[in-house]
């Protein structure tokens, strides 16, 4: 049996561990996989991108042979259905599937337009209900499985202006413990993490001062990093986490 | 042990394996139900498992719904609906 820190794995026949990230051309995103890369020789890592791939280019660049990129509009079931088909025809299995893929169009409510909540709804929640359809049947039939979901602070602490993405966020959070208890019987595990304040694309928009009052709310005084994330998500995707199931992490600096 | 007692007794090892039943295939009568208080008390979720399991170990694909609810009915209907295949 391998260490118990890799990622975990089923049966005796050891090998490679494929691992699909979406969001893989977002710093959060590759910070994960740059992760499992770094943490168990044995992982290969799909990273889902969009037309945007250069990162992830580079990551792969990096580490010939341990990961490939996969074209995945994360709202699309087809998207989502052939890029499934496409793992299992060159891995034959996927162990690990992180629902990292989401965006924000932050507006007050009041103001908010039809477009900017269905597709902040539909890239952050429908996007994960549609990635975990995809994988189940391939994790039932290998009777295992690790589903993690990046969901948000805002799920449970949700800031003016984001109704629409902390409504997704809850909502991801309610999928991830409702799913949890439909395949737990089947080596399925599912769980959630609520990042809050990363240091990644997603608060560059910020200008100094806004992040000096945002560190100033935060009790250790700094942003989080993306490996600060990644290494919870690698804790639940290995074997010691194998009771860990429909939880939902906070990792946010101790803001409550 | 005939082909079909043996094939009876195989649907009641992968139903304890796979739904980590826990009790011993021998107590499952053959035409107890599956589901309900009055049977072995499985539900939704366990019928999800089943169907991937009968296909994984039988190769027979339940494809839908209605044809779910006719073949999940005890480890008899089971069977039946292998041989027939």
């Amino acid at each position: 049996m391998g260490s118990r820190c890799q990622v975990a794995w089923h049966g005796e026949d050891g090998g490679v561990r494929s691992i699909l990230i979406t969001g893989g051309n977002g710093g959060l995103g590759l910070g994960i996989g740059r992760y499992f890369l770094e943490k168990d020789a044995e992982a290969k890592v799909w990273l889902g991108v969009r037309s945007n791939r250069e990162a992830a280019g580079s990551l792969a660049a990096e580490y010939p042979g341990r990961v490939a990129l996969a074209g995945l509009e994360v709202t699309s079931r087809t998207a989502w259905e052939r890029v499934v088909a496409e793992i299992m025809e060159t891995d034959g299995r996927i162990d690990v599937l992180v629902n990292n893929a989401g965006m924000h169009r932050d507006a007050l409510l009041a103001a908010m337009d039809d477009e900017s909540w269905s597709s902040v709804i539909s890239s952050n929640l429908d996007s994960v209900f549609l990635g975990c359809r995809a994988v189940i049947p391939a994790m039932m039939r290998a009777r295992f499985g690790r589903i993690i979901n990046i969901a948000s602070l805002s799920a449970v602490l949700p800031p003016v202006g984001q109704t629409n993405y902390a409504a997704a966020k809850a909502g991801v959070v309610a999928l991830t413990q409702t799913l949890a208890k439909e395949v737990a019987r089947a080596g399925i595990t599912v769980n959630a993490l609520m990042p809050g304040y990363i240091e990644t694309e997603a608060l560059s928009h910020m200008d100094e001062e806004a992040a000096k009052r945002a560190r100033a709310g935060i009790p250790m005084r700094r942003f989080g990093r993306p490996e600060e994330v990644a290494a919870a998500v690698f804790f639940l995707a290995c074997q010691d986490a194998g009771y860990v199931t429909g939880s939902a992490l906070k990792i946010d600096g101790g803001i409550f | 042990m005939s082909q079909g007692a043996e094939l009876r007794s195989k649907i009641k090892q992968v139903m304890v394996d796979e739904l980590m039943l826990d009790f011993a295939p021998e107590e499952i009568d053959n035409e107890t139900p599956i589901f309900g208080a009055e049977g072995l008390g499985l539900d939704s979720v366990d019928a999800l498992q089943l169907v991937v399991a009968i296909e994984k170990h039988f190769g027979f694909k339940i494809g839908d719904a209605e044809k779910a609810k006719n073949v999940l009915r005890s480890v008899e209907t089971i069977a039946r609906a292998i041989e027939a295949a």
